[in-house]
């Protein structure tokens, strides 16, 4: 059980994804504004990449490794992940209206969040059990929302105070980030 | 090779399966009358009425929040056309619409600085930097969104101007 949990923090704190690993910026940087969009993103894109990472390992283990088929990964992957976007964007539409008005062009785009292909492939470097990679890839999206909800809720301050011309809109969002991330790798030294 | 080709088929023919039963059950009905709506507008998202864009400025006249004269691009034509669909009388003489009006550059003030160009929904003012600019009469939808930008007060709006391909013989008058 405390595997579990150590894989859980360690993915979602120690190695966070955005901060350490610097995939999925686009999202972090684009849907940031509001709290409330930034929440829904980051729902949206845990549905897809625990889904994904779970249909992936499924695929590499039954299909691509007994078949030898192992150049065919990434193909598979992005397939998959289109499919399970496509579906979360139906569901999302069918749902809540306003969170899709909000979330706009950034919903597709959760395909080529490099996140989502990222935790699939790591996923299959490592070699995990399927429960352990779906919880990977929770751990993993856990991480994201964490990073996206602190980093909206630091711009929607930042959007009240006076900035210097010269850092306006989106320098003082990069130095904001890039402090965050110094901030997270104090979470290297939990030695988990 | 032939495994290959087959696993990725079967999974691409399995996941199309899945995404149109999805889309069956999680189909989200569109107002039509929106998109017809929207056919109708002049479609360059101009702004002046308000709303984002066109879009946002039909949805709201087929709810009624808004009145089918909002959009002042389309002018009495328009509104009149969209009253007929709706089937609302509406109120004209509010509208201050003598005509359909396009911007023209007055080609002696004109500097070339190109901020009109920028701003044109449209695409309808031609001209390089330095260059004194011009207007396509038939791109322009008259929005009006160049006349504020213009530093030197070269763009005007002006009645469209007649030319062979639509002058219409004026009615004789009754007798």
């Amino acid at each position: 059980m405390s595997e579990f949990l150590l894989l859980l923090l360690s993915t979602a704190l120690v190695n966070n994804v955005v901060l350490i690993k610097f995939l999925g910026l686009c999202p972090v940087m684009g849907v940031s504004k509001s709290v409330d969009s930034a929440f829904g993103m980051g729902l949206a894109t845990t549905f897809v990449i625990t889904l994904a990472a779970g249909a992936s390992w499924m695929l590499d283990n039954w299909m691509l490794q007994p078949l030898g088929l192992g150049y065919l990964r990434i193909l598979t992957f992005i397939l998959v992940i289109a499919a399970v976007v496509q579906f979360t964007e139906m569901f999302i539409k069918k749902s809540s209206p306003g969170l899709y008005q909000s979330l706009g062009i950034y919903l597709p785009l959760i395909t080529t969040n490099c996140a989502v292909l990222g935790v699939a492939l790591l996923n299959v470097e490592q070699k995990f059990s399927l429960f352990k990679s779906l919880l990977y890839g929770f751990g993993s999206a856990l991480g994201f929302t964490i990073v996206l909800l602190i980093f909206a809720g630091l711009r929607e301050r930042i959007a009240l105070a006076r900035v210097p011309a010269a850092f306006a809109g989106a320098p003082i969002s990069f130095v904001t980030i890039s402090l965050l991330a110094l901030a997270f790798m104090g979470f290297s030294g939990l030695n988990v | 090779m032939i495994a290959a080709i087959l696993s990725l088929t079967l999974l691409g023919a399995a996941l199309g399966i899945i995404l149109g039963v999805a889309n069956k059950f999680l189909q989200v009905e569109g107002n039509p009358l929106v998109d017809e709506l929207i056919a109708m507008m002049p479609g360059s998202n101009c702004g002046q009425c308000g709303f984002p864009g066109c879009s946002g400025a039909a949805a709201a006249i087929a709810d009624g929040t808004a009145a089918p004269t909002c959009c002042p691009p389309g002018g009495k034509s328009l509104a009149t056309a969209i009253a007929a669909k709706l089937g609302l009388t509406v109120d004209l003489s509010a509208m201050s619409d003598d005509g359909p009006k396009i911007a023209m550059v007055s080609e002696e003030l004109c500097i070339g600085c190109c901020r009109c160009s920028k701003v044109c929904p449209t695409d309808a003012i031609i001209g390089a930097a330095k260059q004194v600019h011009n207007v396509f009469r038939e791109a322009c939808t008259g929005c009006s969104s160049c006349i504020e930008k213009c530093p030197t007060e070269a763009l005007v709006m002006k009645p469209v101007p007649v030319t062979l391909q639509h002058w219409v013989m004026p009615k004789p008058a009754a007798a």
